[in-house]
């Protein structure tokens, strides 16, 4: 990884941690709902009528009720963590074969 | 590939396939039961030869390198964690991003379709977030248009000559804003307005996602360049392999 490229990416990095902090503090005491959320009152609003869906998740039918919040958490939180182990595991692959490459042709010199 | 995987592959894909075409289908955010059956069955449809076209995109793509593999697992699991993370924004409203234009820039559009239809799977089923009766439609959105325009704006930039990793930035960001301009319009379609029809409709939804996914397309953008970065850095044998060209 070149200097110039270490560089960069320290940037985005606070950048992408600005762009996320920023609508924090900017909006102090909204509430933060899902967007979906949004769009289904959106739905309300714009046929009138409150909209009955006419089928409910498939795990909620399981349940038989809505699922708790704190396992919501949970389980999107496995979702993260499968994704980043992968991620963090190949490229982790990847580094240190670069290492062993470069000193590999050290010592051939 | 040997025998069972490629009989692995060929079970999950079908499974796929087929609660693509359930008669229930829907958006990347529309929720369970939110679409009539009618357009859950149309969006199913309409996004399934994209899928098979993704099927066999990746297994061409594995038989002329297998390597490509590792890649084709980091793509999928960069969408895994860009898309469970619910992002804070400007309208006081949280959504998240899709994370599909990497894969799409690195395996081509169709390949991903089958990646993020197992994000969708998975949180149709476990998180009671989108749904199987709206997988069709969300499907559409999220893992046929998103990456679909991504990688056209991708090779758009390359012929232009921009700056790489501006084009790498330019084709996730607008990938991203189109999957819920799609969603929009997707609703719009189910749920015209009384007065107007349709088209106020479409203004009407766009309204409520567009603003809020704005800033997380520009942080999705981001987050790809810094991912390609480290790519570029670390693995140049297997980006050579995909015929990604380097800058």
């Amino acid at each position: 990884m070149t200097k110039q490229n270490k560089k960069t990416i320290v940037v985005l990095l606070l950048l992408s941690v600005l762009l996320i902090v920023a609508p924090v503090l900017a909006l102090r005491g909204a509430e933060f709902g899902g967007s979906d959320d949004a769009g289904s009152v959106m739905v309300e609003e714009v046929t009138g009528e409150a909209y009955e869906p006419w089928a409910t998740p498939i795990f909620e039918q399981f349940l038989g009720g809505e699922l708790p919040g704190e396992l919501e958490s949970l389980l999107f939180c496995v979702q993260t963590g499968i994704g980043v182990g992968v991620i963090a595991f190949f490229l982790g692959r990847f580094v240190e074969r670069k290492k062993i490459e470069k000193e590999r042709e050290n010592e051939q010199k | 590939m040997t025998k069972k995987e490629r009989k692995l592959v060929s079970l999950a894909v079908s499974l796929a396939l087929a609660a693509g075409t359930v008669p229930a289908a829907g958006a990347m955010h529309i929720m369970e039961g939110y679409l009539p059956p009618m357009m859950c069955a149309v969006w199913g449809v309409i996004a399934l030869p994209f899928l098979i076209a993704g099927f066999f995109s990746i297994k061409r793509t594995l038989a002329h390198d297998r390597r490509a593999i590792t890649l084709l697992a980091m793509s999928a699991a960069f969408i895994f964690v860009i898309s469970s993370l619910k992002i804070p924004s400007v309208t006081g409203s949280c959504s998240h991003m899709t994370g599909t234009g990497l894969g799409a820039m690195l395996f081509g559009p169709s390949a991903v379709s089958i990646l993020g239809v197992i994000v969708l799977l998975f949180q149709a089923i476990l998180l009671a977030h989108g749904g199987l009766t709206t997988l069709g439609a969300n499907t559409f959105s999220m893992a046929v248009a998103g990456p679909f325009v991504s990688y056209g704006i991708y090779k758009l930039c390359q012929k232009l000559k921009v700056n790489r990793h501006v084009s790498i930035f330019l084709a996730a960001c607008l990938g991203d804003l189109l999957t819920y301009c799609v969603t929009s319009f997707q609703l719009a379609l189910a749920y015209p307005a009384a007065e107007g029809g349709m088209a106020v409709s479409v203004v009407k939804f766009l309204g409520v996602f567009a603003p809020t996914q704005l800033p997380l397309a520009v942080l999705e953008g981001i987050l790809t360049v810094i991912v390609m970065i480290a790519l570029e850095s670390y693995a140049r044998p297997e980006l050579r392999a995909l015929g990604f060209e380097e800058g």
